[in-house]
């Protein structure tokens, strides 16, 4: 389904500032449906502030990010660019899901609840429908038993997974992961990488932020590395990794290969 | 000087404390009610992105916090009345609780909203609620949580303050204590009497308020 006029996510010219600093200095980037995209890059070089913008969590200064079809984040009309409403923001961020580097789980709610949450509140599903929908997903993520623990009882690898669950039963259009796997502890890290691997084999359609270079080379349909706020280069797993054009991503593979 | 302790006397009232106690512990559930409700409204807007809503709160704060509730619950009773407002000694003395309390606790909440973790309010955001939702089902129970054990202490102060009601005759326990003092001179016994209400109300508050705190999950 590569239907070029017309990709699931469609990012032109993004540019984001904090301050004085430029973070995005016009960054575009598109994915279609099914497409499983790794952004790789030293920190700082705006990758998890590109994610941020996409879930609209950001506000940014220029450009414009069309998620199937519909631009997202402001209005323009005679001249000037506008902050969408919250409602507005808030029923376009729930065609995307997002995964944190931190979690962020709902400390006061338990695994099921954390997933639910979004199923009653947004979707405005029934509490049954909303509690079937919230086991299958912790099912598929390997935590049917935990469905009843509170975060504070789970594992960083579990509550993780909770997340990736909690993000998934919304059933959103486009799925943002922020260096998933970077607040674990190193023998939790495969069982988190291996659920990710397991829905984009299930086709969802992926946007990763990573520093796991193994794991971005075998999930990945393209990778794509930023550098200073712009992407330097674009392209399918074995020419990131086996034949880097750009110089600077030749020198980053090089210091992040261990 | 002998002073031989006789509790006969205070015994022979013990029903006017008992209810003096029950109207003290009836003035401060009104006003820690009403208050509850004005310094959540308080704490929300002081972190809130209005800045007009945020000074509001930041006035109501430093000026209920600067006057003591002596003056406030004589500028109610007495002042008040020569404005055209006209209330009873219990109607004036709950609203300048509650409007004290409030104050209070809008501090205890607002420290309580600090406290939640800013990526939690993103996940809630991500997942398409609105700033509403998500404060009401994310931000406001894990607020409660953490300031659960501070307002332990308040809703205990506040109690403690319904004493000052007998400054306007409000018949509660200090008042009944004082005329019971007054009618058999039995000092010691009298306030000795009293000061144990007290701390017993005290003591059953914080019980009731820690196995509140046990219900919560921890996190």
């Amino acid at each position: 389904m590569s239907d070029k006029q017309h990709p699931l996510l469609a990012i032109r010219g993004l540019k984001k500032q904090f301050g004085a600093t430029e973070v995005l200095k016009g960054v575009d980037l598109d994915l279609n449906k099914g497409d499983v995209v790794s952004i790789i890059g030293s920190s700082g070089s705006g990758k998890t502030t590109l994610l941020r913008c996409v879930n609209l969590l950001e506000e940014y200064q220029g450009g414009e990010i069309a998620l199937d079809g519909e631009t997202i984040g402001y209005r323009s009309g005679d001249g000037r660019r506008r902050r969408l409403s919250d409602r507005e923001l808030s029923r376009q961020r729930a065609m995307t899901g997002m995964v944190f580097q931190s979690f962020n789980l709902f400390p006061h709610l338990t695994a099921a609840g954390n997933v639910m949450l979004g199923l009653r509140k947004v979707l405005k599903l029934p509490k049954a429908e909303a509690r079937a929908i919230a086991e299958n997903w912790l099912a598929r993520v390997g935590l049917a038993a935990r469905a009843d623990h509170y975060p504070s009882q789970l594992s960083g690898g579990q509550q993780q997974r909770v997340a990736i669950a909690r993000a998934l039963a919304m059933n959103p259009k486009l799925v943002l992961l922020d260096e998933v796997t970077s607040a674990l502890d190193p023998e939790l890290v495969q069982e988190v990488l291996n659920t990710v691997k397991g829905i984009a084999d299930d086709g969802a359609t992926l946007l990763i932020v990573t520093h796991e270079m193994r794991f971005a080379r075998d999930v990945s349909s393209r990778v794509v590395f930023m550098e200073q706020g712009r992407i330097a280069e674009d392209g399918p797993p074995a020419q990131i990794f086996g034949a880097p054009k750009n110089a600077r991503l030749a020198e980053f593979l090089r210091t992040t290969r261990h | 000087m002998e002073y031989s302790l006789h509790f006969g006397a205070v015994w022979a009232s013990f029903d006017k404390l008992l209810s003096g106690l029950a109207i003290g512990l009836g003035l401060a559930v009104v006003a820690v009610a009403i208050g509850t409700v004005l310094g959540l409204l308080a704490a929300f807007a002081s972190v809130g992105p209005y800045r007009l809503l945020r000074w509001a709160a930041a006035f109501y704060v430093s000026l209920i916090r600067n006057l003591p509730l002596l003056v406030l619950v004589l500028l109610a009773y007495f002042a008040l009345p020569q404005a055209g407002i006209t209330l009873d000694k219990y109607q004036s003395f709950a609203g300048a609780l509650a409007l004290y309390s409030g104050a209070y606790l809008t501090e205890v909440f607002r420290a309580g909203l600090i406290s939640v973790p800013k990526g939690v309010i993103e996940a809630a955001r991500a997942i398409g609620l609105t700033r509403l939702q998500t404060n009401v089902s994310v931000v406001a129970p894990i607020m409660l949580r953490n300031a659960l054990p501070s307002l332990g202490n308040t809703f205990i102060g506040m109690f403690k303050d319904s004493s000052i009601a007998a400054a306007i005759a409000v018949p509660e326990l200090t008042f009944e204590a004082r005329k019971i003092n007054v009618d058999t001179f039995r000092v010691i016994e009298t306030w000795t009497v009293a000061s144990g209400l007290y701390i017993a109300a005290c003591v059953v508050i914080a019980a009731l308020l820690r196995g509140l705190e046990r219900r919560f999950p921890k996190f």
